[in-house]
């Protein structure tokens, strides 16, 4: 199905939503905020802001929340799927963006695409991959399915899903065994390097096959590749992080890097590749609860009184509730009105029917989206919005940290308005006179208190194409890879050493037995996006619907034929889906989208186990059960 | 500490008698675009290796036996070229009457200004010349191949396979005169490999590859480029970053390009980025 624009606002009137002019609904979203604040305090409300949305309505946004209510319930969903690399790139490095840029993909020696089908979910970034492989780099992808990118890679790892840690363990060893560490990278830039050497003793080769299915032989190979490489990229995507324990899966990778100094240097890097446009620029701009714009620690009194000074107005010194424990405060009733902007976490979060029965507890739900999705249908208030990346001026940030301008070609339909003017009028309405004349001034409001953004005016994003942050400088252009201090010889330069990371196996926690003996995992497909809320609108020939794709094997055993309507069900939910034989899946594992939850609400099925750390659920792991359909009478 | 490309030496090359200076490895055509000449091309893309099929950018170069394809040759210090010179032209003239008399030129961008700067005549084979008209190919709902428009330069070809998009969905079928683009078995794009990324049709010179809301209005004869607007933003559907040239007419988007100098895309996009604006 297609979705139809919204074209104005909407507010809810005995049970049901109903059209409204732009003052009342206004006025309706304002009440119910200064309702619930009045009773309630400021942490009772919470900020959902949108990961697809501009630069600009991420800071208005966060500091909406953090002046006009006065609380750090700020999030986006980026909690669905990167946040655990940004938590393990910050934990290690102190910054939480990818390291490297695209150009040094293309001049890399060995590139490993762990967890990643971004042949198919990232085409135009494994078009930098291509060309690294035609120009004689190896590519290794490391993927429980032989997904698009493994079919270019030089040997495919088709590990057991959520086996990452013994692998990368097994590779460490390996390395390390084999005497190709870089001693002297270890030595200066790294601390805890003995205590991970203990902690991957137990990984023999053997050992990691058993667990990952991976054999030994593929494993040595992919270590020494890494490890005597020139210049190495390690690159990932969900299925690193959309697991119980993503953090440690991202430290476990991270420390592949430490070990073999494949870091902080021109074309060896750590790259975590966004599913969304502004996910990287939604965590800069501070709209997360533990970070200011500039991604600068909350915590930090000397930063808070900057930003204090800057905005008038005292800021809480603790982190605010992140996705997951926002959810969970509304289930338990400390948190009780929402400001939803541009999410869909109806149909986008693990175990949706517990998502919905959480957001109806809110006292006051507002939600501002391009579409009346199942979100905005139980909200309070509906405020039309206008498509950030076609009808709004702005910036995204992209996975290489390359700030890129957004630019307005169309008008926004009916009485669709501008995100930020939505925010500010409500502002107004809660007594913060705000006015901004266009999305530069934000920015430039930005700039002032960012020093990662400081030289990145409009002016030169246009002539430059873009620039990577940090940019300090109006003057000049910084490096295109981070971290370059670990290899400066002055230990003052070199600064706070990299912690290797201890880490333990921990299987997920959706475990299979006689009952659901089956691991489904999730994923994109080439011409559909997430829950199907944009990519439904233009004809794909290459779309097919949902399918439950397992197995030749499998669907034999089974004795399930292709096209076949079958149920299949998990521990929390049941769906039914045509089967679709693919054997690029190996026995034992069938694979879903979540691209069209109104037909197949995959959701259903996933677990809402999270990461303890940065909160993301394993939506790559569910275990289920395919049976056929039994005929009625 | 970024190794930055070994410096390029510059050499001297004079072009129509005058002195241009660029860095050594620029073709003749970037030379000759330095010092502000107006070469035609149809077969040279920016992104992709030049492939010497077209011979419409030819030039001559003094002392050379043969014209030279300026998209290709490399400029050399020294070189003298003449861009307008009579041969040359008389050359182009023939390209532009061969190509015109066969194949539908009537939406290649200045095809027209050419054939009348060149005094090129393509009605003077006669009625019965050859052509390679054929009905368009409509075998879906995102781009049109109309193959009657086609003038084989294989830019289509090299941007889907390994110069860009590796999906190699299509090649080139037949020999001589019958040579066409085709898929494989000339199976229909719904059961090729084609994955619809469009970037063949970013580098298409003639049309005959064209988006179906282009091809549909031009049918309708609502397509006006004149009242067009050409906005470049970013595409909201992942976080690599591609730049997107928004192609509107009367507050719709028509069409979706790339700008081939962009470090991100490089002129390439995927089906989403292509085709997925619909909903707005």
């Amino acid at each position: 199905m297609s979705y139809d624009r919204l074209t104005h606002p909407l507010v809810r009137e005995n049970g049901v939503l109903r059209r409204a002019t732009w003052d009342e609904a206004l006025e309706r979203a304002a009440e119910g905020f200064r309702r619930n604040i009045a009773k309630n305090g400021p942490d009772s409300f919470c900020m959902l802001a949108c990961a697809r949305s501009t630069n600009e309505m991420n800071y208005v946004g966060q500091k909406f929340t953090r002046v006009v209510v006065g609380t750090n319930n700020v999030d986006s969903c980026n909690r669905t799927c990167h946040a655990p690399s940004v938590a393990g790139l910050s934990a290690v490095f102190g910054s939480g963006g990818g390291t490297s840029s695209y150009q040094e993909v293309e001049d890399t020696d060995v590139i490993v695409m762990w967890g990643s089908a971004a042949r198919n979910a990232h085409p135009i970034f494994f078009q930098h991959v291509l060309k690294a492989i035609h120009n004689g780099a190896r590519m290794f992808a490391v993927d429980p399915r032989r997904t698009g990118t493994a079919q270019w890679a030089h040997l495919w790892l088709g590990l057991n899903v959520g086996t990452d840690i013994p692998l990368a363990h097994a590779v460490a060893r390996e390395i390390i065994h084999a005497g190709l560490h870089n001693e002297a990278f270890i030595e200066r830039a790294t601390v805890g390097f003995e205590e991970f050497k203990e902690s991957v003793e137990p990984w023999t080769l053997t050992a990691a096959e058993q667990v990952t299915g991976v054999p030994a032989d593929a494993i040595r190979e992919l270590a020494h590749a890494y490890a005597r490489a020139d210049r190495a990229q390690l690159c990932w995507t969900l299925g690193i992080t959309e697991h119980h324990n993503a953090t440690d899966n991202v430290r476990a990778l991270i420390n592949l890097a430490l070990l073999t100094g494949h870091v902080g240097r021109y074309g060896s890097g750590l790259s975590p590749l966004r599913g969304q446009n502004n996910v990287q620029g939604g965590g800069d701009m501070g709209a997360i609860p533990n970070r200011l714009p500039g991604f600068q620690d909350l915590l930090d009194p000397e930063i808070r009184t900057r930003f204090e000074t800057a905005w008038g107005k005292p800021l809480q010194p603790r982190y605010g509730y992140n996705l997951t424990e926002m959810l969970e405060a509304m289930g338990e009733g400390k948190v009780t009105t929402c400001y939803l902007i541009g999410e869909n976490p109806v149909q986008s979060e693990a175990d949706s029917l517990s998502c919905i029965k959480r957001l109806s507890m809110l006292d006051h739900l507002v939600v501002q989206d391009i579409f009346l999705t199942k979100t905005a249908q139980m909200a309070d208030v509906v405020l039309p919005a206008s498509a950030a990346w076609c009808e709004a001026d702005g910036t995204f940030t992209n996975s290489e940290r390359r700030v890129q301008r957004v630019r307005k070609a169309l008008e926004p339909p009916g009485e669709a308005r501008d995100d930020i003017w939505i925010m500010c009028e409500i502002a107004r309405r809660l007594g913060h006179d705000w006015h901004y004349d266009g999305a530069e001034e934000v920015w430039d409001e930005l700039r002032a208190l960012s020093p990662q953004h400081a030289g990145m005016t409009y002016q030169r994003l246009a002539d430059l194409q873009g620039i990577q942050w940090p940019c300090p400088s109006e003057d000049s252009v910084e490096p295109p890879y981070l971290h370059h201090r670990l290899w400066e010889t002055d230990p003052v330069k070199r600064g706070t050493p990299a912690p290797f990371a201890v880490l333990r196996h921990s299987p997920p926690v959706d475990l299979l037995d006689e009952e659901y003996p089956l691991r489904l995992t999730t994923g994109r497909r080439l011409d559909s996006y997430n829950t199907g809320v944009q990519s439904s609108g233009f004809a794909s020939p290459l779309r097919r619907g949902e399918t439950v794709e397992m197995s030749p094997e499998d669907a034999e055993r089974l004795g399930l034929v292709a096209g076949e309507e079958v149920r299949i069900s998990s521990r929390r939910g049941s769906v039914t889906a045509p089967v679709f034989i693919d054997p690029a899946l190996r026995p034992g594992l069938v694979f879903m989208t979540f691209h069209f939850p109104d037909e197949v609400d995959t959701n259903a099925l996933t677990i809402e186990a999270t990461d303890p750390i940065a909160g993301t659920a394993e939506f790559k792991a569910a275990a289920v059960r395919v049976e056929k359909l039994v005929k009625a009478g | 500490m970024i190794p930055l490309q070994p410096p390029r030496r510059l050499i001297d090359v004079q072009i129509d008698g005058e002195d241009v200076r660029v860095p050594e490895g620029s073709t003749i055509l970037d030379a000759c675009q330095a010092a502000g000449k107006d070469i035609p091309t149809l077969c040279y893309g920016d992104t992709l290796t030049p492939k010497n099929a077209c011979r419409v950018c030819v030039v001559e170069v003094e002392g050379a036996r043969t014209l030279a394809p300026a998209c290709s040759r490399k400029a050399e210090a020294g070189m003298k070229v003449g861009t307008d010179t009579e041969r040359a032209r008389q050359s182009r003239k023939v390209v532009l009457e061969l190509l015109g008399s066969s194949v539908d030129m009537s939406t290649t961008p200045r095809a027209a200004e050419w054939v009348e700067e060149y005094g090129a005549d393509p009605a003077r084979f006669g009625d019965d010349a050859a052509t390679v008209e054929q009905p368009a190919k409509v075998d879906n709902d995102l781009y049109v191949r109309d193959y009657s428009k086609c003038i084989l330069c294989y830019k289509c070809v090299d941007a889907c396979g390994d110069q860009w998009q590796n999906t190699f969905a299509i090649g080139v079928a037949g020999r001589g005169f019958d040579a066409t683009i085709s898929t494989e078995f000339d199976a229909p794009l719904t059961d090729s490999a084609c994955v619809y990324c469009g970037n063949c049709v970013e580098v298409c010179p003639t049309g005959a590859l064209s988006f179906k809301t282009e091809f549909d209005m031009r049918a309708e004869g609502t397509w006006d480029e004149s009242r067009q607007t050409e906005t470049t933003t970013i595409c909201s559907y992942c976080g690599v970053g591609c730049n997107l040239t928004l192609h509107v007419q009367d507050n719709k988007i028509v069409k979706v390009t790339s700008p081939h100098d962009n470090p991100v895309t490089k002129g390439n996009l995927c089906v989403k980025g292509r085709f997925g604006f619909g909903y707005v």
